[in-house]
Formats: structure tokens, sequence, C-alpha cells
């Protein structure tokens, strides 16, 4: 009897221990993470970018660092606002919409207006991301949107007042593109006059000519889609097969008439091509997800790209590649899929 | 040569230095083992005991119910206290024999004594196989003797001892190796004489040198055997990612390594049909690596099935500090536990032991579609795509994209930067669609 009794305290402590004890995290699989987060890819790229915004600070004075505080500021304050009127979570941390800030910059002229920069911001962050649902749900580039609004609803603001490089004052000679220069001189004499020097084409490389914040220094954001290459975050597919479409298809032209179509290395290196090949063609949310379906994206956003610089009202087209290339996104994804493992006997089999 | 091959994959932590360089350590027997009848995949065995009968080591307790079943014996002799529902490693609670050792551990008659292997038919081989208890040790507990029961027009020319363990943190079959070389060969041996197989490759990750070392040791003496190094990657031992890394041969989606001529069976099992043939032991203890930063000392653990986790984790120095979680199985793809009244079964191949603050907490925020998940799917599919037609419930869609491909490793939750549930959600798609299916049928 004795031994039964003790037997019962027995069999019952050890259960009231368990319903004491410990608490333990039950969730499915995997239960391990590699510590990648939005966060962490966001400023990855934030720093991958650095080099070349420094650079546009160095040539353009004060006034690119203007443009990039007015912009990355407004894109955090409209990221906030929009969540908070839709009650979502409020994800600024996340870094992402301080990216499509920095992106939106490089994608201005110096010159631009307060208020300009400000009306971008807005049609980036609150109408193509945020009214779509937010990160990850956005068809289009923000940043591309945002630029794009501004360059058809304000010619004047984005293309006609360029200045050429001149460090810390602002009252430099207002100058073209040398994309845009080619354009207005085929316009006005039937032919393009392109007879650089080497320190010509030198300056091209490095970002010592008119343009955007961010498209000038070929050599910086080069430097930059590389290491984004390296460290995984994007993959070569896009930006290898956006610049050599652009390479080669302007090549054919230039080899047919180069008297009307400018060398391929000139369309290359000018114009908005490595930021946007590298950085803005590359976003995840609006482009495809597999490396077929890259390689196809990044070689329809070239020949727009060709079709509109060689033949289109805008000396550059990058932009709209691009975000035409968003619109098919979708319909890529949907026809090229990856290869699924031991699929080919399945379907010899049925 | 070392060999990698198949697509995607990722490199973890692996964290086995906790426990590779620890003897096998044999566990005392504890007060009570609650033995589990469902230790299989497949028909779950029919119990054949009453509370109160009393067991010797080796008697039957459940027996196999159908082809797909393999049957349950008392790992030690003692009476059975009782027949109830008890928390089972899958995370449910599941009817179970808890017995109480006499502390005597006296085998059954006719158990336990060394016969000559060398004239035994095939068939025989196979019934004791069957008889002894035997599942894929591996973690997924198919019934050996099924996986030796090819159809006829199936014919195997190649055994593939899975010895890679690439699952993080686990050490067991590291141990084995090192210690049991020429039981698991044995074994190998005969499963290769029911195949009538002529070639054995035994495959290990690079990151056990000592363990390649021991079986190339072992190997030598025995035609037609070999060892192969694999690059490490999870998740090489993978049955078709190995297969496919050793012969290139693709086994076809939805389908069996049988089809490609392939068998693929874990060393412990091989070691676990060496113990059943030569020495009449059913299947009734294996090894356990208990690890990770909440134990209080890592061991490879010698454990009967039926041990209660917490009388193991006691046995090696209870949990320390803030533990997060418990799994049964390795981080990648084991099964957290609820509780430490959970006890080991035969396809129980460790335990681990995180702290709170190394668990990933899954949240769920919106797919920004970085492709890393397509990059590392060793199966080729797109979690991202799928994991978005399940969320809206699209489970046929899911389907369309080949959800019942996923092999669940877990690869494409590893890298999610967004933190999505991903395998939850793959496993959900299946279930929903097996069930239609079912309802269909």
């Amino acid at each position: 009897m004795n031994e039964k009794t003790s037997e019962k305290q027995e069999e019952k402590t050890p259960k009231k221990e368990a319903a004491a004890g410990p608490r333990f995290l039950v969730s499915s699989s995997p239960h391990l993470h590699d510590g990648q987060s939005i966060a962490g890819i966001m400023k990855l790229v934030i720093v991958a970018l650095l080099p070349a915004s420094l650079f546009s600070i160095y040539i353009f004075g004060l006034h690119a660092l203007r443009v990039i505080v007015i912009a990355v500021a407004s894109a955090l304050i409209f990221e906030a606002l929009s969540q908070r009127i839709m009650r979502r979570p409020v994800r600024i941390k996340d870094y992402s919409a301080a990216l499509t800030g920095l992106l939106l910059a490089l994608n201005l002229p110096a010159t631009s207006p307060w208020w300009l920069i400000i009306v971008g911001s807005f049609f980036a962050i609150v109408v193509a991301k945020q009214i779509y649902g937010g990160l990850g749900y956005n068809p289009f580039n923000p940043a591309l949107v945002g630029r794009v609004v501004l360059l058809i609803s304000f010619p004047v603001q984005m293309t006609a007042r360029w200045v050429s490089p001149s460090r810390w004052g602002m009252d430099a000679v207002t100058t073209a593109t040398p994309l845009g220069r080619i354009s207005e001189c085929l316009l006005s004499q039937g032919r393009i006059d392109l007879n650089l020097t080497q320190q010509e084409w030198f300056d091209l490389l490095l970002g010592n000519r008119a343009g955007c914040l961010g498209e000038v220094s070929v050599v910086l954001l080069l430097a930059g889609g590389i290491f984004l290459i390296a460290k995984r975050v994007i993959s070569w597919h896009t930006p290898v097969v956006f610049i050599g479409t652009v390479w080669i298809l302007t090549g054919v032209f230039h080899l047919v008439d180069p008297s009307r179509y400018a060398d391929p290395s000139f369309h290359v290196v000018t114009g908005g091509l490595f930021i946007g090949a590298f950085f803005m063609a590359t976003d995840y949310v609006t482009s495809p997800i597999t490396g077929k379906g890259m390689l196809i994206f990044g070689a329809g956003c070239g020949l727009i790209t060709v079709v509109i610089r060689l033949f289109g009202a805008y000396p550059e087209g990058v932009s709209f590649a691009i975000l035409l290339m968003n619109a098919v996104t979708p319909l890529i994804d949907r026809y090229v899929k990856p290869k699924v493992f031991g699929a080919e006997k399945r379907k010899a089999a049925a | 040569m070392a060999r990698k091959g198949f697509f995607g994959g990722v490199h973890p932590i692996y964290n086995k230095e906790l426990a590779s360089d620890l003897a096998i350590e044999v566990m005392p027997l504890p007060e009570k083992l609650v033995v589990h009848f469902t230790q299989n995949l497949g028909a779950p065995p029919e119990p054949v005991v009453e509370k109160g009968s009393e067991v010797k080591k080796g008697q039957l307790i459940a027996k196999a119910t159908g082809f797909v079943s393999a049957p349950v014996h008392a790992p030690t002799s003692g009476v059975i206290k009782s027949i109830d529902l008890y928390p089972h490693p899958v995370g449910t609670d599941m009817p179970a024999a808890v017995i109480i050792p006499d502390g005597k551990d006296e085998w059954l008659e006719g158990c336990d004594m060394e016969r000559d292997t060398g004239d035994l038919e095939p068939e025989a081989i196979k019934q004791m196989i069957h008889e002894g208890g035997l599942v894929g040790m591996g973690g997924a507990s198919f019934p050996t003797h099924v996986k030796l029961s090819p159809p006829e027009d199936k014919p195997i020319d190649l055994l593939v001892l899975n010895g890679a363990e690439c699952e993080p943190y686990l050490t067991a079959d590291h141990r084995l190796m090192l210690e049991h070389a020429e039981g698991i060969l044995e074994g190998a041996d005969l499963f290769a004489r029911v195949l009538g197989v002529q070639r054995v490759i035994v495959a290990i990750e690079k990151n056990k040198p000592d363990a390649i070392e021991a079986m190339r040791g072992a190997v030598r003496e025995r035609k037609g055997f070999s060892v192969e190094p694999l690059d490490v990657v999870y998740p090489q031992g993978a049955e078709k990612q190995l297969i496919f890394t050793l012969s290139r041969r693709r086994v076809p989606a939805g389908g069996l390594p049988m089809d490609v001529g392939v068998l693929v069976q874990n060393i412990g099992t091989a070691f676990a049909a060496y113990e059943a043939v030569r020495f009449a032991r059913p299947l009734l203890q294996r090894i356990v690596t208990v690890t990770g930063s909440a134990i209080g000392q890592p061991k490879n653990v010698l454990a009967r099935v039926g041990a209660t986790f917490e009388d193991i984790v006691r046995f090696c120095g209870g949990i320390k500090g803030d533990t997060g979680k418990v799994i049964s199985g390795g981080p990648m793809m084991g099964v957290a536990q609820y509780s430490l009244d959970t006890s080991v079964t035969k396809g129980t191949s460790g335990i681990v032991l995180l702290a709170r603050d190394e668990i990933p907490q899954f949240v769920n925020d919106a797919c920004i579609r970085c492709g890393r998940c397509v990059t590392v799917c060793p199966m080729g599919l797109n979690p991202s795509a799928l994991s978005i037609f399940i969320e809206r419930m699209q489970f046929d869609d899911a389907g369309e994209y080949n959800v019942n491909d996923c092999i669940e490793c877990g690869c494409c939750a590893y890298v999610c930067p967004s933190k999505r549930p991903l395998v939850q959600h793959f496993r959900r798609a299946k279930a929903e669609l097996r069930n239609k299916q079912r309802k269909a049928g």
C-alpha cells in the first residue's frame, strides 16, 4: 500500500513540474536563419551607392547634397505618414524608403528646386509604392515613377538647366548633357559631330560632365554594382545583358551610319545606363525572379533604351525602358519558371 | 575527389564541433520508458500487450499492420504500467506504452545470440530486418524492409549508404562511423545481398575527415564498396540530391530512388540491420546527439527507444540558461517540442536545445521577391510565388507550381530576408491538396 502511494506521488510530481516548467517556443522548421534582413539588404545597396553619391557632391557641390537631403528626408516622411494613415506598421527603419529617396535624388539634376524634389518623392513613395500596398506590392520602380512624372510634367526644370561641373559654386555655365548634345546636333545639322579627345573620354568615364547627380560617374557606379554582385545582393544577369544589349545595338547602328549614330561606347558610358542597369533594373520587387527571366528583362530594357535614344523624342530612354519592362515582369515570371528537379522525367512518364 | 553538383543549397553554421569529438555514451536505464507504437511512416502498428503485462527485452509489444509498417519491441524488461496518449516527437499526442524497467534488462529467449549470416537467403535476411522493427534512422522512419522490396521491373544497381549528415549540430552518424565502421558495412553487405547489388557507395561530407578515414579503412577489404567524400552543402544528404551528386541520375519528380536504380539507406539503419540479423537484436536503441547552446553537457547518447527527453536532458547536465527551443532532430528539418515529456523514437537523431536569443522569429512580412529562395531551392521551385499563392489560399495554383515536389529542407526560409514561414506554408498546401484529393477520390 505504502509503495503504491509513493509511486503515485512520483507520478504526479513530474507532471506538475512540466506544467510549471520552462515554456519552449514552437514553430515550423527550419529553426535557423542566415540573419539577412530587408534592412540589411537595403543598407548594402545604399553603401554601394555611397561612392557615386559622394562624388556627385564633389562635382556639383553643396547643391547635390541639398538634393540628396531633401529627397531622402521627404521620402522617409511620406513613407511614415502614409503608413500611419493607411494603418500599417510604420517601417521606415527598413531603409527601403531611404533608398528610394537616394535613388530619386541621384536621378535629378543638381539645379532641381526643392518643391520639384518633394513632388517627385511624393509620387515615388505614396503613389507608386504605398497606394499599391507598400514594399513588395509595387509593380513599378518607385524612384523611376517619381523621376518620370517629373520629366513629363516639368521638362524645363528636369532637362534644360544642366550645369557643367563647377565644384562649390552654382553660377556655372548652363550646358547640355552629352546625350542631349548629340541629339540636338542631329536635329539641327542632320549629322552628329562626335570627335572626342582622350581627355573627353576620360571625363565621361570619371563623371566630369553634366547630368543627373548619380549618373555621371560610370566608374563609381560600376564599383558599387560589382560590390552588390560580390555580396550576392543582385545577380549579374540584368546589368550585364542590359548594358551589353545597348552596346551591341548601338554598335550595329554606328557601323551602318556613323554620321548619324554615335559610337556604342559613348552610348554605354553616357546617360543613366549604369545607374539604371545596376541599381534600378535590379530592383527585386519590379523585376523577374529567375536568372533566365532577368536575361529577358535586361535585353528588353536595352532594346527599348536604344530605340528611344536613337529614334525617340527624348535623348535618354533608360527610365522609360525599365518602367515598360516592369510592366512585363509578371508575364515573364509566369512563363519563365525555374526547372523543377526531375520534372522532365515526370513528363515523359505521364 | 569531392562532389557537389546539385543545384542550390545553403551553408548554415554547422556547430558540429560541440559534440563531434565526444565518444558515444551509454545512458543508464531510466526509471520509465514511454515507448510509442507509431514509430514508422505508413500504417501504425497495433499493441499486443496490456496494462500490467510483464515484458522481456526484445519482446514484441506492437505488431506491424500491413506491409508498410514495422513492429515495436520492449527496449528492456519490466512491466507495462499504462497505455495512453503521450507526446510524440512529431508534435501530437499518440498512443504509447509506459514501461517501468525491472532493472534486470533481461533478453527474451531467442534474442541476443550471435548467428552465422554467411549462408542466409535474401528473403530470410529481409524477414529478420522486418521482424527487427527496422525503419530508416535518418529521420523519415520509413520501414526498411519495404525499401528492400523493389518491384521486379525496377532493378537496383547502386546502394548508397548515407553518412552525409548534413543537418547542422548532429553528430550521431559521425560517431557511429568512427566507432562502428565494421558493423555498418556488415549491415550494408546484408542490404546488398538482399538486393543483389554489386556497387555500394558510402557517402560522407568532407567536414568529417576522420569518419571518411575510418570508413575508407574498413571498405578496403570489401569488393564493390567505396567511400565518396561530398562537398559540405546543405541538403547534401537529401535523397534525391545525394543520388544526383553521386551518380548524376535524377530521380523523377514524384518518383522514388528505385526509379533510377538506386537505394539509399542511412548508416544508422545499416548498423541496426547488422545488429538485427547477426545478433538477433531488434531495434531498441539508437544514438541521439544531445547538443546546442542550452544543454549543460553536449553528448552523443546511446539511448533506449522510449527514453524521455527529460531523462536524457538530465543525463546531459540539464538545461542551461534561457532555453528557447527544444528540437527533435536537426535544426533545419527537426520538430520543435513543447515539452520534455516527449520520448525518443527510432527516428530521433538528435535533441537540439537552442537559447532563446538564437531563434529567428518568423514575422510573415511581405515578399520582396528578392529571389534568394529561388537560388537556394534544391528542387528548382519558386518558393516566393508558392507562398504568395498559399497566403491567398490558392492551393490549386500552388499545386500547379509543384508544391508537392518540396522536400521541406528549409533552405528557402533559412535565407528569406522577410523571414516568411515558407516551409509551414508548403506543408499546409500539401495537406490541403491531399485532403482535396481524398475527398475527390
